[in-house]
């Protein structure tokens, strides 16, 4: 690592005033205030060890936006990495290529480790079931679209053992004021021990309910995530589970008139298409909202 | 019935580094910190479950014709927080102090998730930053709290 290197690792490692900082450059972005040359003979390579499209093809669409290139790792099979090479080296050779990395890697920690050994800035794409900085910092970013971080009820439900997304909004929201966390997670699936107990050091007030219509009256926010039937603690309770997990437009009858869903996608039965054409539903808004973002991160790291 | 004389169940050393006071069952964990565990010239001698003179039982190292510096010795409060240490010259204690848990612990702790990058082929050592419920992985955030028996990761 170089003196001054910039990296996005983890919201864990990012003051209050950085996130805020960075959502601000972002709206300037989506309103269309950037020049477009903000990254004008720059180079992103972007190194995916695992499967995306919404990360992968919005870090690559946010650089073009900002005039850079990228570079693409491709796929693993092809590369050095099939024949044995460790992350450190790919990366110390990568360092050579680009201007910054974006890495998406099935481990955890493989990002701050690459920052370790990287001469340039490296961004975190998602390290295994760890740290995914740039999804929190454009769910922060939907939801204070519609409303203040502040003083609001956030609804997390779904798989929150295994969850990064919903881990990292977890962290990030401890940052702001008076923020409560309602949890819906069937047994097995709520948040670890040592989340609740890293939250509860921060001050953050956690609520569990066993069904979303014990706190969906007091929500600002709703944040629904898949539930992954190989994760489930019993396979052949699955289905029923999904059903009455589900949010429908039934349901959100129930809810405050300005709440929004919110879905880091993709959705799998957790949400009814018919939500989709309800204002509360945010999700595609969310996902679009990652280009804006991952601009305000990428300028933060390559500028001059 | 005469009481019978007590004696030194181990012989005193002349030169070296007595560990003493460490938490009874921790004695062969305290040598693998040290890294003396496979292979020394020096003598090294265990004592495993002797009672303690402040009551109860301990374990007790020591380790003829060398001297533990500061850094080597502070890694020990991780399974040992009472341990002290004892420099030894001509047979009497020059130096004597308490163990003290560092802030980062480098090379040391072995990370308990199979999915960190430490526990993958990368040139990495673990390290482990001290936390309020014990040690914090520096990649993956993993905390070994101290109700878990740190010796088990080491």
């Amino acid at each position: 690592m170089t003196v001054n290197q910039k990296n996005i690792l983890s919201v864990r490692d990012m003051e209050r005033e950085e996130i805020d900082r960075l959502l601000s450059a972002a709206a300037e972005f989506d309103r269309g205030n950037g020049t477009g040359h903000e990254l004008d003979g720059k180079i992103l390579a972007v190194l995916f060890f695992e499967p995306s499209t919404r990360t992968r093809m919005s870090f690559s669409s946010a650089m073009m936006r900002l005039g850079g290139k990228i570079l693409n790792l491709g796929s693993v099979e092809a590369t050095s990495i099939a024949k044995g090479e460790t992350l450190s080296d790919t990366i110390r050779v990568v360092s050579g290529y680009a201007d910054a990395i974006v890495l998406r890697h099935p481990k955890e920690g493989a990002a701050r480790l690459a920052s370790e050994v990287a001469t340039v800035p490296v961004i975190n794409g998602g390290d295994g079931a760890g740290q995914h900085p740039s999804q929190t910092l454009l769910d922060l970013y939907t939801i204070r679209e519609s409303m203040p971080l502040s003083n609001i009820d956030i609804g997390l439900q779904g798989d929150l053992r295994y969850g990064r997304t919903v881990h990292s909004l977890a962290f990030a929201l401890s940052k702001y004021n008076n923020v409560r966390i309602h949890t819906i997670a069937p047994e097995g699936l709520d948040f670890p021990a040592s989340l609740k107990a890293d939250l509860s050091e921060l001050g953050v007030e956690l609520i569990c309910h066993d069904a979303v219509e014990e706190c969906l009256p007091e929500l600002d926010v709703l944040y629904v995530t898949r539930l992954q039937r190989e994760r489930f603690p019993d396979p052949v309770a699955f289905d029923s589970y999904a059903s009455t997990y589900r949010i429908t437009p039934e349901l959100l009858e129930i809810a405050k008139p300005n709440m929004i869903v919110l879905h880091p996608l993709p959705r799998v039965d957790e949400i009814d298409p018919r939500v989709d054409s309800l204002p509360c539903a945010k999700y595609f808004e969310q996902a679009h909202n990652g280009v804006p973002v991952r601009m305000a991160m990428l300028n933060e790291v390559m500028k001059s | 019935m005469t009481k019978p004389e007590k004696t030194l169940m181990i012989s005193p050393i002349q030169h070296g580094t007595v560990i003493d006071h460490i938490t009874p069952g921790q004695g062969l964990t305290v040598i693998s910190i040290l890294g003396i565990a496979r292979g020394t010239s020096e003598t090294v001698t265990v004592a495993c479950n002797v009672e303690s003179s402040h009551g109860g039982r301990k374990d007790l190292v020591k380790i003829a014709n060398r001297e533990l510096v500061k850094e080597e010795v502070d890694k020990i409060a991780l399974v040992a927080p009472d341990a002290t240490i004892s420099i030894i010259r001509d047979y009497q204690v020059v130096d004597k102090k308490l163990v003290e848990t560092p802030d980062i612990i480098s090379g040391v702790i072995t990370c308990p998730n199979p999915n960190c990058i430490t526990n993958t082929k990368e040139p990495v050592p673990t390290i482990f930053a001290a936390h309020s419920r014990g040690f914090r992985c520096r990649y993956c955030d993993t905390v070994i709290s101290r109700e878990h028996d740190i010796g088990n990761y080491i």
